[in-house]
C-alpha cells in the first residue's frame, strides 16, 4: 500500500478507535453519569452498576488502545495535543481513576457513606472524560496556539482556562449528551421496573438535547468559526514534516469538504437521523434499536468533526504552518503498515470475544438478583 | 530553554507514577497463573475447595488489579503529557509496542477478567478455566510488549535517525521484538512477578496456619505457592543473570556504575561484593571482592575485559566532540534540506548525534560549547554510582533470600510437616513485602542506570521533556501523590480486611468465622435464599 493511502487509512482507523471508545466505554460512562439519578437506593444502584460489571474493564481498553494507536500512528499529535492540553488531560486521567476503584471497591464495604462516595466517583469518572474530550474537539475545530522550532520541539502558548471557551463548552455538552444517551439506551436493555422507566426518560431527554445542541454547534461552525486550508501543494507521499507547508485561516473553510466531496454530507445527516431515531425508539420502548441508533450517532458526531477538519487534525492558530494534518503528523511508512496489519489481525478477534462476553452475561439485572448474590456481584 | 528543574520534576513524576504502578503489576502477573493452577486442579479433581481457593485468591487479585488498571492509565498518556519531545522523537518505534499491547494483550486480559469474576454461574467448568487461562496469558503478554518498548529504550536496535522527519524511524520491527535486552528483561520481570505472587499466597496462608484456622484451605494454598515460588525464584536469578549479561553488552556505563568499577581491570574482572564508592575521588574507599566473578557474569569468558568508568568516559568524550559536529550539521540541514555540505558532514557524525545532543543541557548553541560544558557532559554519561551499586546488591540479596525461603517451604511441603515449622510460617508472613522492594529496586537499577539517556545513546533525558511550565508539574505531581496515597490506603485497608476475613468472604458458609454465626454451616435458616448457601 502506498504511503498516501496508508495515511488516509490511519485517519479512518483512528476514527474507528474513537468511535469504538464512544460506543463501548461510552455506554458504561453513560451508566456512571446516570447512576446517582436512576438508582434511588443501594440495591437499585447495584443493579445499575452490575449491568456493566463484567465489561467496563474491557471497554476501557478502547481508550487505552486509542491512546496507544495515536502514539504509534500520529506521534506528533500525541506529543503536541497531550502536552498542550496538559490540565485537561490530567483532569480526564484523574476522573478515570475513580472508575476501576469505584467499581471494584464500592460494594466491598457495607457503609452507606462509603458507597455513596464511590457512586459519585463513578459519576465523575463517567461525566468528566466525555466533557473534556468534547472540549478538546471544540478547541481543535477553532485551532490551538502552538508552534514548532526547527527540531520540531513544540511549545504551547495557551492556558487551560482558554480551552473553556463558549464553543468548546458547547462541544463538551454535546459529547456528554451523546454519552449519556448511549448509556441510557444500554441501561434500557439491561434493567427493568422503576430503573427502566427512569432511564427511558433520561434517554429521550439526552437524545433530544444532543440533537438540538449538535445542530447548534453545526451552525456555529458554519458561520462563526474560521477554518484552515493548506495553501501549498499537497504531496501525500512526502516524508512527514509539518513545517514543509503553508496554511491559511479562512472563513467557512470547515464547510469546504462538504462541497468538495459529495458523500461528506452523509456523515452529519446520519448523525442527525440516528439521534432522532434513537429518541423515537426509546419512546416506543425498542431498547435494542435505540442502542444501535445512539451507537451510530456516536460515529456520525465524531465523524462530522473529523470530516469537517480533514485533512487537519490539530490546526495551529498562532503559527498555521505548524498545523498537524493527516499527511505530516504521521509515523513512517513501515510503522503505519505494520500497525495496520496488527489492527486487521486483532480487531476482529477483539470484537469476537467481546461479543461472546456480552452474550454470556446478557439479560436483565434485577434488584432481586443482586440481593441473592450479595457476595459475588459488585 | 528547558530548565534543570523542569527536567528533574518531570523525571520525579515519571519515577513516582511508574514505581507506584509497579506496586500492582507483579502480583497481577503472578497471581493470574496461580489462579490457573488452582482452577486446573479444581477442574481435574472436581473438589469444591479448589474452586473456593480460586475464587478467594481471585478476590484479592481483583482488589490489586483495580489499582493496577488505575495507575496504568497514567502510564499510557504520560509520555504525551510530560515527554512530548520523546514522544515525537521515538514515537515511530516506541508507540507501536504500546498500541500492540492494547490490541493483543490488554483487551484480552480485561475482557476475560470480567468473565472470571462474574461468569462462574454462566460458564461450564472448562469454559471458565479457559477464561482464567486467557486472562493470565493476556496479562503476561501485556508485560511482554511493555518490556519490548522498555528494552528498546535500553538498547535501541532496528531504528535509524531521519533528518527529514527529525526523528528516529523503525527499520526492522522484528529486531525490536527479538531484541535480546527486551527478551531478557521480559522473562526476568515476569519471574519476579511470579515470586511476588507466590510469596503473597505463601505468607497469607502461613498467617491462617499460624492462627490455626482454615487449615485445609491454607495448607493447599501453601503447597501450590511453595512449588510455583521455588521454580520462579530459581528462574528470576538465572534470568536476572541473563539480563546482567545483556546490560554489560549494550550499556557499559550502567554496568560499570552498578559494579563501582572505576578502572578497567584485567580479565576476568573481580566482582565487588561490598564497597564504599567515592564519587568525588572516582574510587572506592573500601572494597571486598570475589576474584574472576564479574568477568564470568558480564562476558561469559575469562579473556574479555569490561571497561571501567574512566575508560568509558574517555570514549564518550570523543563521541561528544563528534556529536557536536553532527548537531551543527543537522541545524543547517533543518534550515535547508539541500545543503549538501552539511548533509555529508552529518553522515560522517550521525552515529554520535545523541552524544552531541547531551550538550543541549548546557547550551542552546551546541557548536559553541565550552570545554567545561563538554567536561560536564562527559561526566554526566556515567550514572551516579552509589544508588546503583546498593540497589543492585540489595535486590540480588533479596533474590537469594527468596530462593532459600522457597527451597525450605518446598522441602517441608514435600515432607508434609510445614504446619509445625512456626519459624518458617512467620518468615513467610513477614517477608510478604520483600518482593515488592526487590522489584522496585530492580527498576531503579534499570532506569536510573539508564541516565543521562531516555533512549540509550540516542536521546538525552534532558531534551525529552515537554516544554511546559514548572508550575504545571508541581500541580500535577501533587495531584498524583495525593490521589495515589489515598488510593493506596484504601487498597491496603481492603486487602488486609479481606485477607483477614479469609475464604469466609465468599459467603459459602464453610469457613472460619462463618460457622459461629447462627444458622450458617448448620441447618438452613427458614427463608434463606438458596443461592447464598
Amino acid at each position: 500500500m502506498d504511503y498516501e493511502t496508508l495515511k488516509l487509512v490511519w485517519w479512518l482507523l483512528v476514527g474507528v478507535l474513537l468511535v469504538g471508545f464512544a460506543i463501548m466505554d461510552g455506554h458504561d460512562m453513560g451508566m456512571g453519569v446516570l447512576l446517582p439519578f436512576v438508582g434511588r437506593n443501594d440495591l437499585e444502584r447495584r443493579a445499575v452498576i452490575n449491568t456493566v460489571a463484567p465489561h467496563w474493564d474491557g471497554n476501557q481498553v478502547w481508550f487505552i488502545t486509542a491512546g496507544g494507536a495515536i502514539f504509534a500512528a500520529w506521534p506528533l499529535v500525541y506529543a503536541t495535543a497531550f502536552s498542550g492540553f496538559y490540565w485537561a488531560m490530567m483532569a480526564a486521567l484523574w476522573a478515570l481513576f475513580f472508575r476501576p476503584v469505584g467499581f471494584d471497591y464500592r460494594s466491598k464495604i457495607q457503609n452507606p457513606t462509603w458507597r455513596s462516595i464511590w457512586d459519585w466517583g463513578l459519576f465523575i469518572g463517567g461525566a468528566v472524560p466525555p466533557i473534556i474530550f468534547g472540549v478538546a474537539f471544540g478547541n481543535l475545530l477553532q485551532g490551538v496556539p502552538f508552534h514548532f522550532n526547527d527540531f520540531l520541539m513544540s511549545t504551547y502558548t495557551g492556558s487551560f482556562w482558554a480551552l473553556l471557551n463558549p464553543f468548546a463548552l458547547l462541544a463538551g455538552v454535546v459529547s456528554l449528551g451523546m454519552i449519556t444517551f448511549q448509556g441510557a439506551n444500554y441501561l434500557m436493555m439491561r434493567t427493568e421496573g422503576d430503573i427502566y422507566r427512569r432511564v427511558r426518560t433520561a434517554s429521550m431527554l439526552a437524545g433530544s438535547l444532543t440533537l438540538l445542541l449538535f445542530a447548534l454547534a453545526g451552525v456555529w461552525v458554519a458561520i462563526g468559526i474560521d477554518g484552515y486550508v493548506i495553501t501549498s501543494a499537497i504531496d501525500g507521499n512526502s516524508l512527514p514534516d509539518p513545517l514543509y507547508k503553508t496554511v491559511a485561516i479562512k472563513e467557512g473553510a470547515w464547510m469546504l469538504n462538504y462541497n468538495r466531496y459529495a458523500w461528506a454530507i452523509w456523515v452529519p445527516t446520519v448523525a442527525f437521523a440516528a439521534l432522532g431515531l434513537g429518541v423515537v425508539f426509546a419512546q416506543s420502548k425498542k431498547a435494542g434499536l435505540a442502542f444501535w441508533s445512539s451507537s451510530v450517532a456516536c460515529a456520525g458526531i465524531i465523524g462530522t468533526a473529523g470530516v469537517s477538519m480533514f485533512p487537519f487534525i490539530m490546526p495551529s492558530s498562532t503559527d498555521p504552518r505548524s498545523s498537524l494534518t493527516v499527511y505530516d503528523a504521521v509515523s513512517s511508512h513501515l510503522t503505519l503498515g505494520l500497525m495496520l496489519g496488527a489492527t486487521v489481525i486483532f480487531m476482529p478477534l477483539i470484537i469476537f470475544y467481546t461479543s461472546w462476553a456480552y452474550k454470556v452475561m446478557w439479560g436483565k439485572v434485577t434488584t432481586e438478583y443482586i440481593a441473592a448474590n450479595d457476595k459475588s456481584v459488585y | 530553554m528547558l530548565t534543570e528543574e523542569l527536567v528533574d520534576l518531570s523525571r520525579l513524576q515519571f519515577a513516582a507514577t511508574a514505581l507506584y504502578h509497579f506496586l500492582f503489576v507483579p502480583l497481577t502477573l503472578g497471581l493470574s497463573f496461580i489462579l490457573v493452577i488452582m482452577e486446573l486442579t479444581y477442574v481435574i479433581t472436581d473438589r469444591p475447595i479448589y474452586k473456593d481457593m480460586t475464587r478467594f485468591w481471585g478476590k484479592l487479585f481483583g482488589i490489586n488489579f483495580a489499582l493496577g488498571v488505575t495507575t496504568g492509565i497514567t502510564m499510557e498518556f504520560q509520555f504525551g503529557t510530560n515527554w512530548a519531545y520523546y514522544s515525537h522523537y521515538v514515537g515511530d518505534i516506541f508507540g507501536a509496542p504500546l498500541a500492540i499491547e492494547g490490541l493483543m494483550a490488554f483487551f484480552l486480559e480485561s475482557t476475560f477478567i470480567g468473565l472470571f469474576f462474574f461468569g462462574w454461574d454462566r460458564l461450564n467448568k472448562w469454559q471458565h478455566f479457559m477464561v482464567t487461562v486467557l486472562m493470565a496469558v493476556g496479562s503476561n503478554l501485556s508485560a511482554l510488549w511493555i518490556l519490548i518498548a522498555n528494552g528498546w529504550m535500553q538498547d535501541p536496535v532496528g531504528a535509524e535517525f531521519s533528518f527529514a522527519t527529525m526523528r528516529m524511524e523503525m527499520t526492522d520491527f522484528w529486531a525490536i521484538v527479538f531484541n535480546p535486552t527486551a527478551q531478557a528483561k521480559f522473562v526476568h520481570t515476569v519471574s519476579a512477578g511470579y515470586v511476588t505472587a507466590s510469596l503473597f499466597v505463601l505468607g497469607i496462608s502461613s498467617y491462617y496456619l499460624l492462627k490455626g484456622r482454615d487449615l485445609d484451605f491454607a495448607r493447599r494454598s501453601f503447597r501450590i505457592a511453595a512449588g510455583f515460588g521455588f521454580a520462579s525464584a530459581l528462574s528470576v536469578i538465572v534470568l536476572g543473570d541473563e539480563s546482567g549479561y545483556t546490560v554489560s553488552e549494550s550499556q557499559q556505563a550502567k554496568m560499570a556504575a552498578i559494579e563501582a568499577m572505576w578502572e578497567t581491570e584485567p580479565a576476568p574482572a573481580a566482582f565487588t561484593l561490598f564497597a564504599l564508592p567515592n564519587e568525588a575521588a572516582q574510587r572506592n574507599d573500601y572494597e571486598l571482592q570475589i576474584p574472576y566473578m564479574l568477568g564470568l557474569i558480564g562476558t561469559r569468558s575469562i579473556s574479555e575485559t569490561l571497561p571501567g568508568i574512566r575508560e568509558i568516559k574517555e570514549k564518550n568524550r570523543a563521541r561528544i566532540e563528534s556529536g557536536m559536529l553532527a548537531v551543527a550539521a543537522l541545524e543547517k540541514i533543518r534550515k535547508n534540506r539541500d545543503d549538501w555540505d552539511a548533509r555529508s558532514q552529518f553522515d560522517l557524525h550521525k552515529a554520535d548525534l545523541g552524544f552531541g545532543l547531551l550538550l543541549k543541557k548546557y547550551t542552546v548553541d551546541v557548536s559553541q560549547a565550552t570545554p567545561e560544558m563538554i567536561q560536564q557532559a562527559v561526566d554526566s554519561t556515567i550514572p551516579r554510582v552509589a544508588p546503583l551499586f546498593w540497589s543492585f546488591r540489595l535486590m540480588v540479596a533479596l533474590g537469594f533470600a527468596f530462593l532459600l525461603l522457597f527451597s525450605l517451604a518446598l522441602f517441608h511441603s514435600i515432607k508434609g510437616n510445614f504446619i509445625e515449622k512456626k519459624w518458617l510460617l512467620r518468615w513467610a508472613l513477614w517477608f510478604i513485602p520483600m518482593p515488592w522492594i526487590a522489584a522496585e529496586l530492580g527498576w531503579v537499577v534499570a532506569e536510573y542506570g539508564r541516565q543521562p539517556w531516555s533512549i540509550y545513546g540516542v536521546l538525552p533525558t534532558h531534551i525529552s521533556v515537554s516544554n511546559i511550565s514548572v508550575g504545571n508539574i508541581y500541580g500535577s505531581l501533587a495531584g498524583f501523590v495525593g490521589f495515589y496515597t489515598v488510593l493506596l490506603i484504601v487498597e491496603m485497608y481492603l486487602m488486609t480486611k479481606y485477607a483477614r476475613l479469609g475464604p469466609a468472604s465468599l459467603g459459602t458458609g464453610k469457613y472460619y468465622g462463618e460457622t459461629s454465626k447462627p444458622g450458617v454451616g448448620g441447618a438452613l435458616p427458614a427463608g434463606a435464599p438458596a443461592s447464598r448457601i
